[in-house]
């Protein structure tokens, strides 16, 4: 998990941490997704004039998904996957929750953890973690998720392996 | 200081965040080779292209840069990389290897250890393990996608046949997390087992092949062997001649053309600082104090 010091205003319902990773990522060549709570017009604007990203209608269209209610987002399996050899076409969902510290905690482990940790994110979705731990059989294909909340960003690549 | 007319770091952003993306998925999926639109640099491919647009879009101002090229931090390619950044970016420099925030490479993993929060960036010739067994790739992709990884085993099986070990000595190919199968870079095998678990971000760029791949830290790397042949690093005879390590990676230099040679460590930071700690190695014995 990382703090980072930024400086933004967003339109609501944005944090500042889903802004600059937002800001740092999203072009003109990646098509964005945004979840029915994320979807207003000044939102869309504000993307628009900052990242000049082309908004998806669908989510399976989608190289990035911003959701700002992840709790109501769809089943992950809804976003792109790769393919067997092109893993790497496949989605990155930025999913903007209430905490990162207070939610019911799952075990991470894999590349990039040195035993495991645990990771408390506060408001995902009912099955979550189900869904995403089925998807840990398609590996190399999967989704990879950002956690963003106030100014913190925390990630959960494809290659991590999630008990609860 | 940064450099007039320059872009931080000399590329563009939306390059950048084309590269960012790249090494965003390639350490989410680790040792698998992700595409990216490789730029033309001021510098030909071959000379580390890869390396440099990788380290180019994730310097920071604060970042402390050291090069290296087979282990030396002032050959021409380090010393030209490092030049080039800390005029388009103006960052410190240093020869330090703990004291680096990033370590741009060709060839070579310091001797000393790397730790948590360091990143090391590969300069990449041939990111592709079985190109030179399968030219076309579309075939190659296939073979990664259903782990068809036989005919390197068939490879290495083959210099065991001929030579009775196995004779590859550098670019060894390694097993990334159980799944990918790599190329280290021309890295000497020797240098290996440093990436197994390492505490520090790898990250690895072929310029010219258009490729960027990553073993996130704390990450599983196998070199390829078998069970009555197990992976082996080379081992020396001889120490280096100036520090006395027998431990490091050793360069054998011919010193005139009557079969004179001597070994000397390949890490230059490394063996300088052994040097200042007060170790000494047989030339410098043989040439008593005051002198070299």
């Amino acid at each position: 998990m990382h703090d980072i010091a930024v400086e933004l205003a967003p339109p609501a319902p944005l944090d500042p941490a889903t802004a600059a990773a937002c800001l740092t990522l999203l072009d003109f060549e990646t098509p964005v997704w945004l979840d029915t709570a994320a979807d207003s017009d000044e939102v869309r604007a504000w993307l628009r004039f900052h990242c000049g990203c082309p908004l998806a209608a669908d989510a399976g269209a989608a190289r990035f998904a911003v959701l700002a209610a992840p709790a109501a987002m769809p089943a992950l399996a809804c976003f792109q996957l790769g393919s067997e050899a092109y893993p790497d076409e496949s989605a990155t969902l930025i999913a903007q929750v209430a905490s990162l510290e207070t939610g019911e905690a799952v075990a991470l482990s894999g590349p990039g953890i040195e035993e495991r940790r645990d990771f408390r994110p506060a408001g995902v979705a009912e099955g979550f973690w189900k869904q995403r731990r089925e998807l840990e059989a398609l590996f190399p294909q999967g989704v990879d998720l950002v956690f963003a909340s106030g100014a913190s960003l925390a990630a959960v690549p494809r290659s991590t392996q999630v008990r609860f | 200081m940064v450099e007039d007319g320059y872009n931080f770091a000399y590329l563009d952003e939306q390059t950048k965040r084309m590269i960012r993306r790249a090494i965003l998925k390639a350490v989410a999926i680790p040792g698998y080779q992700v595409p990216f639109g490789s730029r033309e640099m001021p510098l030909p491919f071959g000379w580390g292209t890869g390396g440099i647009q990788v380290t180019a879009s994730i310097i920071g101002p604060d970042d402390t840069l050291k090069v290296i090229d087979q282990g030396a931090d002032d050959t021409v390619n380090a010393v030209s990389i490092r030049k080039f950044f800390a005029r388009t970016a103006g960052v410190e420099t240093t020869e330090r290897t703990e004291a680096a925030t990033i370590v741009q490479t060709r060839h070579r993993i310091p001797e000393t250890p790397l730790g948590a929060g360091q990143i090391l960036v590969y300069q990449v010739p041939i990111p592709e393990p079985l190109r030179w067994l399968e030219p076309r790739e579309t075939e190659t992709r296939k073979m990664h996608a259903l782990q068809e990884y036989g005919p390197m085993h068939v490879r290495l099986y083959e210099d065991i046949a001929h030579f009775g070990h196995i004779a590859t000595s550098y670019d060894y190919p390694v097993r990334v997390n159980g799944r990918y199968l790599m190329r280290p870079s021309p890295i000497p095998k020797f240098d290996n087992p440093k990436m197994d678990r390492s505490p520090a971000l790898q990250l690895f760029g072929a310029g010219r092949e258009k490729r960027i791949y990553a073993i996130p830290p704390h990450t599983e790397v196998r070199s390829l062997d078998f069970d009555d042949h197990p992976f082996e690093v080379q081992k020396w005879a001889d120490v280096c001649a100036f520090c006395g390590s027998g431990d490091s990676f050793l360069d054998e230099i011919v010193t005139d053309d009557r079969g004179g040679r001597m070994f000397v460590c390949s890490d230059t930071d490394y063996c300088s600082r052994r040097r200042e700690a007060g170790c000494t190695g047989p030339a410098m014995q043989a040439a008593g104090p005051g002198e070299a």
